[in-house]
């Protein structure tokens, strides 16, 4: 009798495996959650590894702008499933309004101040932590200022160029950096987890997934996701969710987990960038990779 | 449910500049997998730089590699057939970039070799096809290229395939497919070409589709390595999971497990999994999870296997084919670590048998280290026995890797086990004792000036059940006695080799191998040396036991016993007051150390 894995279940084995390698290699580790569709499945896959457990912060960097579901939706889930949630925030940028919407900055220096740079500082510590009080349902400032020396993360290989060239455990230096043509080797499910004091590594455990297999996914587990990701009627839906200001809706008519299935499949979208409702990825030379390189996610 | 399409991840390699990102770019274009308006903008860009519009520029996703223009990393990128879908990986054919190449190749269940016939094979033709041998990698096919330069001529094309295919025989692998192809005019990449009429094979694209993906692993033995333990209590969990991705084999609730190389056996009591239903069995490729029917103690490295199975080797010395990444080359006398598995160990390089010239195949004698770009075949000693197979029964328990300076620097396969008795810990204390200078003062004088014999006594057990305050207490206990006794903290400083305090794996052995050093030193001058040590292992007591002969070590156990085979010498309850275990110690000695009675109090 033999017993082979589909597809679905492949991916999931693997970030399933990549999981539990970071958990037992990092003492300081947290995950990204960003409330979108991939980083959401990261959290189900959590589950998944530690046997319904998710037993490291999920951190959230808040622009401020984020469409308002996306808050509530975070919030739901973080009380139903008692997750450890963190958030951080440029509160220094947003009190002196230096930012895109508020006609200070353009779209990639906002992304640099709301996003690269809060996420640096809160990932470090050296920002002050918001964590969600399960008793009162409010956020509290977090007493334990350490760095994280892990952070996991949601991005996958075929979103755009620059990810494609990710490790599954891609090292950032003192500075967040991230060096392209010095990266680790990574054979036999050996990655680095050995690491100097001062530097971080950032996981990749969904790297070998692409946009549809996140929504079969979602489909097969019954994975709740924020209703933006569907048709209300309008004849619109949001392909990739950020800030309001700066991300836009698609035409779609989908209104489901299946629909968008169906969709993709069509190949509707085949040839059109999924980050395309992303204004920020179009502004200079490869917006994304500047960012990427500065430690956006 | 719709049927989901099957996938396969292929990697492009072969010397530089052979034609790998045009072959690439032609099977994106040529299948329509490219983005909308992707190839006309880089052609309108060749255009305006007034440069001809290339295959290969439409790979260069990332700013940098144009301006170097050559392909540093692996990009990945994806195309589809009517079969399936490719995640197609172009891997670097510098070799500077052979670790990029190799993440590549690792991740890939296909390879396309490439071959320009213009310049015919180079050295990195064949260093790339030694590491699709290396790596495991069956389904290879050599795609000929650039064949519109030598006119289309069989006569090349069959030279090469000829000179190639000896080349492979040579490290046993066996190619599916020779094809002649000219990637900038796209012949034979998805379509055969009316050029090379004498070509009956199939197209690149055709050859992909009859590659098969690797035999299932669940026939094979159970191979589970314990990557982690876990115990979340949270809302009342109280289940104690074993976990792991079982790399061969199935297992079953009820089965008889023996964990390796601790020998401790054990009962799978049940299967775990989150949003799923409950099953009885866990294959091959599954990342599962178990409890046991018994309460057992082992560390995360360790591999579960069937107790009616064949089982897996457990030694500290193997023959293996390597290849080295490390900027600094793999030398003797230095401790590295190797992960195989989920396990880690220190290890060293214990012999080289021969360094392999990959562009030549020919062996180069007598070097005395393994260089960057090197392949050795080495004799390695890990300073505790692991558990694996040779590559040719498990390939998944039979590779490892080697970590030096938090980097992976090294791979290798493992050819075959060596028992012999001679090891680095004994080398050591042979040479230890060939210097020592030996005074006029034996061991019996000092023991009966000191009224007692020398000893370590060790306290162990689980962490936090108070094994340092028994030590202080046993240690002022001797001491009012007016006993020769010394307290000695392993997280002293002194005792810290800097070198290989950041890594666990590492400092934890140098640890206790310095432990033993002075262990051996202070036992000879007569002292009765404690020292408290959390949950030391049967091999971990071994190499102090054996360092610190000819003297003598007691063991003592505070809390759960998690030896699997090693003798105790007293075994004490956690949280009893210091004073009261001490004095229990104390009655241990009586029968061993302090049994003189002629000096006895």
């Amino acid at each position: 009798m033999t017993k082979t894995l589909t597809k679905l279940e492949s991916l999931e084995a693997q970030s399933v495996y990549i999981l539990r390698e970071a958990y037992r290699e990092f003492k300081n580790l947290a995950m990204l959650w960003s409330i979108g569709k991939d980083s959401t499945v990261l959290l189900w896959l959590s589950r998944k590894a530690f046997f319904g457990h998710v037993p490291f912060p999920l951190v959230h960097i808040d622009t401020s702008f984020k469409i308002p579901e996306m808050i509530a939706y975070r919030d739901r889930l973080a009380k139903e499933w008692k997750l450890n949630m963190i958030f951080g925030q440029n509160k220094a940028a947003l009190a002196e309004k230096r930012t895109f919407p508020d006609g200070k900055l353009d779209r990639i220096a906002c992304c640099k101040t709301l996003k690269s740079e809060a996420l640096k500082h809160t990932l470090a510590g050296d920002w002050p932590r918001y964590r969600l009080n399960h008793q009162t349902g409010q956020y509290d400032l977090d007493a334990n200022k350490e760095p994280y020396t892990g952070v996991i993360v949601g991005v996958r290989a075929d979103e755009e160029g620059s990810r494609s060239k990710e490790r599954y455990f891609s090292p950032r230096d003192r500075n967040n950096e991230w060096d392209v043509g010095d990266q680790p080797p990574e054979l036999w499910n050996q990655f680095k987890t050995d690491f100097a004091p001062g530097t971080h590594v950032r996981i990749h455990p969904l790297l070998d997934w692409t946009e549809l297999n996140i929504w079969e996914y979602i489909e097969q587990e019954k994975i709740p996701v924020t209703k933006l990701y569907f048709d209300q009627g309008e004849g619109k839906r949001y392909r990739s969710l950020g800030c309001f200001p700066c991300t836009f809706p698609v035409e779609s008519t989908a209104k489901n987990v299946q629909d968008i299935v169906q969709e993709l499949k069509t190949g509707k979208f085949a040839n059109i960038a999924e980050r395309s409702g992303r204004a920020q990825d179009k502004e200079g030379g490869g917006g994304l990779e500047v960012l990427r390189v500065d430690g956006y996610m | 449910m719709n049927k989901q399409r099957d996938q396969m991840n292929v990697v492009v390699v072969g010397h530089v500049d052979h034609g790998k990102s045009t072959l690439i770019g032609r099977l994106l274009a040529d299948t329509g997998s490219l983005p909308q308006g992707k190839l006309e903008a880089v052609k309108a860009n060749c255009a305006r730089n007034a440069k001809p519009f290339e295959y290969a520029f439409l790979l260069d996703a990332l700013k940098d590699e144009q301006a170097q223009g050559i392909t540093i990393d692996t990009a990945r990128c994806f195309f589809k057939s009517q079969k399936r879908d490719y995640i197609i990986i172009d891997a670097p054919g510098h070799i500077e970039f052979l670790k990029n190449m190799i993440t590549g190749a690792a991740r890939a269940q296909a390879a396309l070799l490439v071959i320009d016939a213009n310049e015919g094979i180079r050295e990195n033709s064949k260093r790339h096809g030694y590491m699709m041998s290396f790596l495991g990698i069956k389904n290879l096919t050599v795609c000929v290229n650039k064949m519109d330069l030598v006119n289309y001529r069989q006569a090349i094309f069959d030279q090469i395939q000829r000179e190639y295919s000896a080349f492979l025989k040579e490290i046993n692998l066996v190619p599916q497919n020779f094809i002649p192809i000219a990637a900038r005019e796209g012949d034979n990449v998805v379509e055969l070409s009316a050029k090379m009429p004498w070509y009956k094979g199939a197209s690149i694209l055709r050859a992909l589709d009859h590659f098969s993906k690797a035999a299932p692993k669940d026939e094979q033995e159970l191979r589970f390595p314990i990557q982690d333990i876990y115990k979340f209590t949270e809302d009342g969990d109280d289940r104690r999971i074993f976990a792991g991705r079982i790399e061969s084999g199935a297992v079953n609730v009820g089965d008889d497990v023996i964990f390796l190389p601790s020998q401790k056996y054990s009962r799978v009591q049940s299967i775990e999994a989150f949003n799923k239903n409950s099953e009885s069995l866990a294959f091959a490729g599954q990342s599962a999870g178990v409890t046991l029917a018994t309460q057992i103690y082992i560390k995360p490295g360790e591999i579960m296997v069937k107790k009616d199975q064949r089982q897996p080797h457990v030694s500290n010395k193997f023959k293996a084919n390597i290849f080295w990444m490390g900027k600094q080359p793999f030398v003797k006398d230095k401790n590295y670590k190797l992960k195989l598995a989920t396990q880690q160990a220190p290890v060293v390089l214990s012999d080289i048998l021969g360094v392999l010239d990959a562009s030549e195949l020919s062996s180069i004698a007598g070097k005395s280290q393994v260089d960057r770009h090197d392949v050795a075949e080495c004799v390695l000693e890990t300073l505790k026995p692991i558990a694996f197979d040779d590559i040719f029964t498990i390939a998944e328990t039979g590779r490892f890797v080697i970590v030096d300076n938090y980097e992976i620097v090294g791979g290798g396969i493992i050819l075959a086990p060596v028992f012999e008795e001679e090891t680095s810990l004994k080398k050591y204390i042979a040479s230890r004792e060939f210097n020592w200078e030996r005074s006029q003062i034996t061991p019996d004088t000092r023991a009966k000036k000191y009224e007692h014999k020398s000893a370590l006594i060790v306290l162990t057990g689980p962490q936090g059940t108070g094994k340092v305050e028994i030590a202080k207490a046993l240690e002022e206990d001797l001491f009012k006695d007016n006993r020769f006794a010394y307290f000695l903290g392993l997280s002293n400083e002194l005792l810290l080799n800097p070198g290989q305090a950041t890594d666990k794996t590492l400092s934890r052995l140098g640890n206790i191998q310095e432990l033993g050093k002075v262990a051996h030193v202070l036992t000879d001058a007569g002292l009765i040396l404690i020292a408290s040590v959390s949950d030391i292992d049967d091999y971990e007591l071994n190499m102090l036991k054996t360092l610190t002969l000819p003297r003598q070590t007691l063991v003592i156990n505070v809390g759960e016993n998690r030896f699997s085979h090693s003798q105790i010498d007293l075994q004490l309850p956690a949280d009893q007051d210091p004073h009261a275990s001490s004095q229990q110690i104390i009655n241990v000695l009586i029968k061993s150390i302090l049994i003189d009675p002629e000096y006895f109090i």
